[in-house]
């Protein structure tokens, strides 16, 4: 019935494959451009086929298995697919998003050498999320879980010629990497905890069955979810492996929207959706997760206050996002992290491609005037509004959306994790008291983005200032639509308080069968008073919608009424603007403490142990054996008399010692 | 014909370098081409093993000789004993397989003597395939000389600068731990003459149910296991290897990291692991010890090598390490992990051996300093280069994942937990020295003007590096095909090494008081 | 009566003869005859101790040392031409080439 999972990875798959071997001898780029973006487009329609299929089953857990991948003794492990509500709403939002960008990658990369490559990676990529997002095993799962990192270093470093981009590619691979050294260590210690139950197994669905041999609360479940969970750090740029997203901004802008905005970076949180009943049984795994996402979306917050380039603030954005959704899933609001997830997909992207849009006409300005000026730079901007009207448009809705303003998409989905937070049984006050902080901060900085771009005087070299174009519509179409989810996404998941019609939360009921036996299980949930206490959600609504506007105002006041007052700002506190605008140094405190010990160890290890004493060993036998050598050589006088007197004491002795010895 | 498959796979190379005697020294081409016929029908020879699925039903040996060979009276007796089992077989299909490739490699790089270096190639072959295929200890003993031979002079004469140096240092090195182990082999042979237990020769499946008491064992799995260790290498004995790497000319360390270092793993598997059972599980904490240390010292210091040879023969003292880690966790999967990543590293650092020949071929330097955005001037070599890469690098969907998930599941799911979760750290820093020197070599703006002029892959070098690409990618995503034949065999040693250490703790004093009398 | 003693003592006094010679004496030519000497009190022992023990090996393998005494004096007789050919000399002395 749902035999034709396998499509959804294997079309970009295919795509992948053909541009990569070919691309470079079909050089139309309308080809290389349409044949990822009708791949991509294929994997689309057959995830909706599967999606509304699932939606009128009543069996909401499906597997596809293909084969057996590798099977020995105990362990068993299958290329397998699991559809379930999960899995369904992410190929939607995966292949969704990424159909769109694709086609705007058609209009954005035009003319890029290497363009049929750019397309190869960016199919493939959408086959790992496919993987990571569909994978019915761990071990499926951690196929696309690395096949992403690969992809993500791969169009990190699209531009390889820039050493910043070769750099940041590697630092994403790495630090990836030190989260898959989590995964991997969670892995072994599940696969081994259930199997010294008797159940050897990674499938998620028997995990899921089996969780309850566990001991709930126990050490060992807080161990696996916590290896887990430094996993979901390194992909999901969380405190502390945060630090190669806002790097890797070096790449394409479609890339960023893509695969560091909307889908790779929220594999963490999907992942920790899917183990979700592993996760439920561990509370002080899921206090850490809610600490650690608070703490990281206020830090990425602060240190989009002090950002220039476009990019970068997006990018500290969705790292504060995403701890939004860390936050959601350590209160035990999986649906609602997932509901944010995918709005935020929506709007995030619908920024990036906006910014894109914008440094795509920036450079083509520059182009035109032969200027080198950073095309990134919000400094140069300004007053784009009446240049790029649709750009204008589309970002100033995501920027509500993602501000949190009334029946956009983010007020829905943010909204519902703050009451989470607040009333949860998991839930905690300071967490809320944060969340509600980073909400403000977030909307002060999108909206000084959006007014250092658009607004106010234009700040262009007066030689570019006329040749700012429109982009044309593989951009713009891709940007509306976006923006129009961004605005509407939001009402498939209405909270109960102020469900006047009495639609019902959709995405509530629709996810259910996946988060909803964890939840009963442990308790976690709105307690009973809480959930009809309509008044304070609402009073707690209108407050962060209060929270979000002053935010904005605030930035409306300094970056439109008085112009002046950063600068004043920066001069009244020039320590503290030096360490925001410079992240706070993690970077070269992580050099000082990880990068370069390591260097000055594996030096020492090589020069010192190596050269001086393995090898001083080895060759110091080799030198005592040549020195004794060439002391014994005097020995051999070449008389023969010698010889003939030491063969006769030789004998003499030897004969002695056995008559006498 | 399958009744002497074995032998005539494996002397049909040194018939071959008898043919290679008899042309003319200069006639390079012919010799060339002469020498990769001979390896190639010596592929085609091992190919029926492959097909076979007898492996996947038994897991004993199979294709069987046995001929008597050398006996003097009672006091001696070895024989002709050959055969191969699901553990074996892939190394021997992984030797047959790299040696055609090794061959074509050396096609522009050997221009003296070549009718020496082909000759030494072939005589190297028969050694390897025939000390996989040995089932008698003193014959295994006699191929793993041979072996060392061509490989000292394939160092030493077609070298580098600092070649001697290299080839002494193999030597030595090597020599002093094949002489331990023959001390080793006479005594255990001389202990079973004594014990009187039913022996035939020295061949190794009577050796296994032999209960030599645990104090002996102590010593000869010492002396055989530092024998192995040597080959491996392991951490603190692997200091020979980059000097050996960087010296050797590029067939030569294409075989050495692909086939020689595989002795030594192969040598704990078929030899010193079930023989000295109860001794191995003495060893282990220390073996693993060293195996992790292994993996994080040739991580850290590959980190730091200015050479790519040598970055590649420390990250093989690293991927080394995870085969021994996956051996000493004694159960299916870390086993399954060790065998296959025997393969991976063949294929894997064959690979990377090649790609550091193509380029020193083209540049004769390989300080990554030297370099720098190689990807623009040749984009085939540059995708070539990171897939092997990535292989190396062991991420899923390629061969090298399989290899090290296998061996870290394997030794967590033993008494090895905690040497688990630092060797898994060796994932991190794999990816930091490999990718560190992809980004010095291949990335960035091309600075150096001597690299203005570099020429992509020619036809002969992409079709030497697409064999291996093919199985990277097939390992990676259907091991099966290899498991499936390695199952049967590993089940069995697995069982009969844990039957075996029961029945040593039952041997009883006198067989010892004799022992000591003996000696 | 001359007994197995008196035949021992005899060839340990020609086989330190032998020797002493071997030790002290430069001309090649006396050296040789000195290890004939040494090898012929063996000999001697052999048939004496044979014969003692009603034992036939040890004249067996007098034939033995006979037969090899045989080869070495004409190798060693021919090595001592070619040494004379080359340096005129037959002291041991003059030949000190295999040293450090």
């Amino acid at each position: 019935m749902y035999s034709n999972l396998w499509l959804i990875p294997f079309f970009p798959l295919v795509g992948s494959i053909i541009n990569g071997l070919f691309g470079k001898k079909i050089k139309n780029e309308k080809v290389i451009g349409g044949i990822a973006t009708i791949a991509i487009f294929l994997s689309f329609l057959v995830s909706c086929q599967n999606f509304f299929r699932l939606l009128g089953d009543t069996e909401k857990v499906h597997q596809q298995i293909l084969g057996s991948w590798m099977s020995i003794g105990i362990l068993n492990v299958e290329w397998g697919f699991l559809l379930d509500p999960l899995s369904a709403l992410m190929i939607m939002v995966v292949t969704g998003v990424g159909s769109l960008i694709h086609l705007y990658s058609i209009g954005y990369m035009h003319g890029e050498t290497g363009f049929y490559r750019f397309f190869s990676y960016l199919n493939l990529f959408c086959f790992s999320m496919l993987m990571l997002v569909l994978g019915n095993n761990a071990l499926v799962m951690f196929i696309g879980w690395e096949g992403v990192g690969l992809c993500s270093y791969l169009l990190i470093g699209y531009y390889f010629e820039k050493k910043s981009a070769g750099d940041a590619a590697k630092k994403a691979f790495v630090v990836n990497r030190i989260g898959d050294f989590g995964f991997l260590c969670g892995l072994f210690t599940l696969f081994w905890a259930l199997g010294s139950k008797g159940v050897w197994t990674l499938n998620f669905v028997e995990i899921s069955e089996n969780a309850h041999l566990l001991q709930s609360g126990g050490l060992l479940v807080t161990v696996v979810t916590l290896c887990f969970f430094l996993g979901a750090t390194g992909k999901s740029a969380q405190i502390p492996l945060y630090t190669w997203l806002p790097d890797a901004m070096e790449g394409p802008t479609p890339v960023s929207a893509l695969i560091h905005a909307a889908t790779m970076v929220t594999a963490g949180i999907y992942m920790i959706a899917r183990m979700n009943i592993l996760f439920a049984m561990s509370p002080t795994t899921m206090m850490v997760i809610a600490f650690v996402g608070a703490a990281t979306a206020l830090f990425a917050a602060s240190i989009g206050f002090a950002q220039n380039d476009i990019k970068r603030v997006l990018a500290y954005s969705t790292v504060s996002q995403l701890g939004f959704m860390f936050m959601a899933m350590g209160v035990g609001a999986f649906t609602a992290g997932i509901f944010h997830l995918m709005t935020h997909a929506f709007f995030k992207a619908c920024l990036f491609l906006g910014s894109g849009s914008v440094i795509h006409g920036m450079h083509h300005a520059y182009h035109h005037a032969h200027l080198h000026d950073d095309p990134q730079d919000m400094r140069n901007m300004g007053g784009l509004r009446k240049f790029m009207p649709i750009t204008w448009i589309t970002y100033l809705l995501s920027c509500l959306a993602i501000a949190g303003m009334p029946f956009f998409a983010g007020f829905f989905s943010k909204d519902e994790i703050l009451w989470w937070t607040f009333a949860s049984t998991r839930g905690s006050y300071l967490v809320w008291i944060i969340g509600t902080i980073a909400a403000c901060m977030t909307a002060f900085y999108m909206f000084r983005s959006l007014y250092m771009t658009f607004h106010g005087e234009q700040r262009t070299d007066v030689r570019a200032k006329d040749h700012i174009p429109e982009s044309p519509w593989v951009i713009t179409l891709p940007l509306i639509i976006l923006a129009g989810l961004a605005t509407i996404a939001g009402f498939i998941g209405i909270p109960h308080a102020i469900d006047v019609a009495h639609v019902g939360n959709g995405i509530a009921s629709f996810l259910d069968p996946v988060f909803g036996q964890a939840q009963q299980l442990h308790n976690i949930g709105i307690p009973e008073d809480l959930a009809h206490n309509v008044g304070l959600e609402i009073g707690l609504m209108c407050m962060s919608v209060v929270i979000g506007l002053i935010g904005i105002g605030g930035a409306y006041y300094m970056y439109m009424k008085k112009q002046e007052l950063p600068a004043k700002f920066t001069g009244a506190f020039p320590g503290l603007h030096k360490a925001v605008f410079n992240k706070w140094y993690i970077d070269e405190l992580y050099d000082f403490l990880f990068v370069n010990p390591c260097k000055k160890i594996g030096t020492f290890l090589w020069k010192g142990f190596d050269v001086c004493v393995v090898d001083g060993v080895v060759n110091g036998i080799g030198w005592v054996v040549k020195g004794l050598a060439s002391g014994l050589r005097y020995t051999q006088s070449g008389f023969l008399h010698n010889y003939a007197m030491i063969m006769v004491v030789g004998v003499v002795v030897i004969v002695g010692y056995y008559i006498f010895g | 014909m399958a009744d002497n498959l074995l032998s005539l796979m494996t002397f049909f190379p040194l018939l071959g370098m008898l043919l290679i005697l008899v042309i003319p020294r200069d006639n390079g081409s012919l010799l060339k081409s002469a020498t990769l016929v001979v390896t190639l029908i010596t592929f085609v020879l091992s190919l029926p093993l492959a097909f076979d699925d007898v492996f996947t039903v038994s897991g004993g040996m199979h294709y069987r000789e046995f001929h008597e060979w050398i006996s003097i009276g009672n006091f001696f007796q070895m024989n002709y004993n050959v055969g191969v089992d699901g553990i074996s077989l892939w190394l021997v299909m992984l030797t047959t397989f790299i040696m055609p490739i090794a061959v074509l490699s050396t096609w522009n790089a050997v221009d003296k003597n070549i009718k020496g270096f082909m000759a030494l190639l072939l005589l190297l072959e028969t050694g390897m395939l025939g000390a996989f295929i040995s089932l008698d200890l003193f014959l295994f003993y006699i191929f793993w000389e041979l072996m060392l031979i061509p490989m000292y002079f394939l160092i030493g004469i077609w070298g580098g600068k600092n070649r001697i140096y290299a080839a002494v240092k193999f030597f030595i090195y090597t020599a002093v731990g094949s002489l331990l182990m023959l001390v080793a082999i006479i005594f255990v042979y001389y202990y079973a003459v004594q014990s009187g237990a039913p022996i035939n020769g020295f061949g190794i499946q009577e050796f296994y149910r032999l209960a030599i008491p645990s104090g002996a064992q102590y010593w000869l799995f010492l002396a055989f296991g530092f024998s192995f260790a040597i080959k491996v290498p392991m951490f603190p004995l692997h200091t020979w290897l980059p000097d050996a790497h960087t010296e050797a000319p590029t067939a030569g360390s294409v075989i050495l990291a692909a086939v020689l270092l595989k002795m030594g793993t192969y040598g704990y598997v078929r030899f010193a692991m079930p023989l000295f059972p109860d001794a191995l599980q003495t060893f282990i904490p220390l073996l693993a010890f060293l195996s992790v240390v292994g993996i994080v010292y040739g991580s850290l210091v590959a980190m730091m090598q200015e050479d790519v040879k040598k970055l590649v023969a420390y990250s093989s003292v690293a991927h080394l390490g995870f085969v021994m880690l996956g051996i000493f966790a004694m159960n299916m999967q870390g086993l399954a992990g060790g065998m296959i990543q025997m393969i991976n590293h063949g294929i894997s650092t064959g690979a990377l051996l090649l790609i550091v020949g193509f380029i020193y071929e083209r540049r004769h330097t390989r300080l990554i300093s030297e370099f720098g955005g190689l990807a623009h001037k040749m984009p085939i070599f540059a995708t070539i280069f990171l897939i092997i890469t990535f292989s190396s690098i062991g991420l899923p969907g390629t061969n090298g994942f399989v290899g090290e998930f296998l061996a870290l599941m394997g030794a967590f799911e033993s008494g090895l937990r905690w040497y688990a979760v630092v060797a898994t750290t060796g994932v991190i820093f794999a990816a930091v020295y490999m990718l560190w020197m992809y980004q010095r070599v291949m990335f960035g703006k091309m600075t150096n003007p001597a690299n203005e002029n570099l020429k992509d892959l020619s036809a002969r070098e992409i079709v030497l590096m697409v064999p291996l690409l093919v199985f990277v990618f097939w390992i990676g995503v259907y091991p099966n095909t290899f498991f499936e034949k390695m199952n049967p065999a590993m089940e069995q040693l697995l069982n009969q090494m844990e039957s075996k250490v029961a029945v040593v703790e039952q041997v009883e004093q006198p067989v010892v008081a004799q022992m000591v009398e003996y000696k | 009566m001359i007994s197995v003693y008196h035949y021992m003592i005899l060839s340990a006094i020609l086989f330190a003869i032998g020797s002493f010679g071997v030790l002290t004496r430069k001309n090649m030519i006396v050296i040789f005859m000195c290890i004939e000497l040494m090898l012929n009190s063996v000999n001697l022992t052999f048939i004496a101790l044979s014969r003692h023990l009603g034992n036939m090996d040890g004249q067996i393998f007098v034939f033995f040392v006979m037969t090899v005494a045989a080869a070495e004096a004409a190798v060693g007789l021919a090595l001592i031409i070619a040494f004379y050919r080359n340096k005129e000399s037959i002291e041991v002395d003059d030949f000190r080439l295999l040293k450090w």
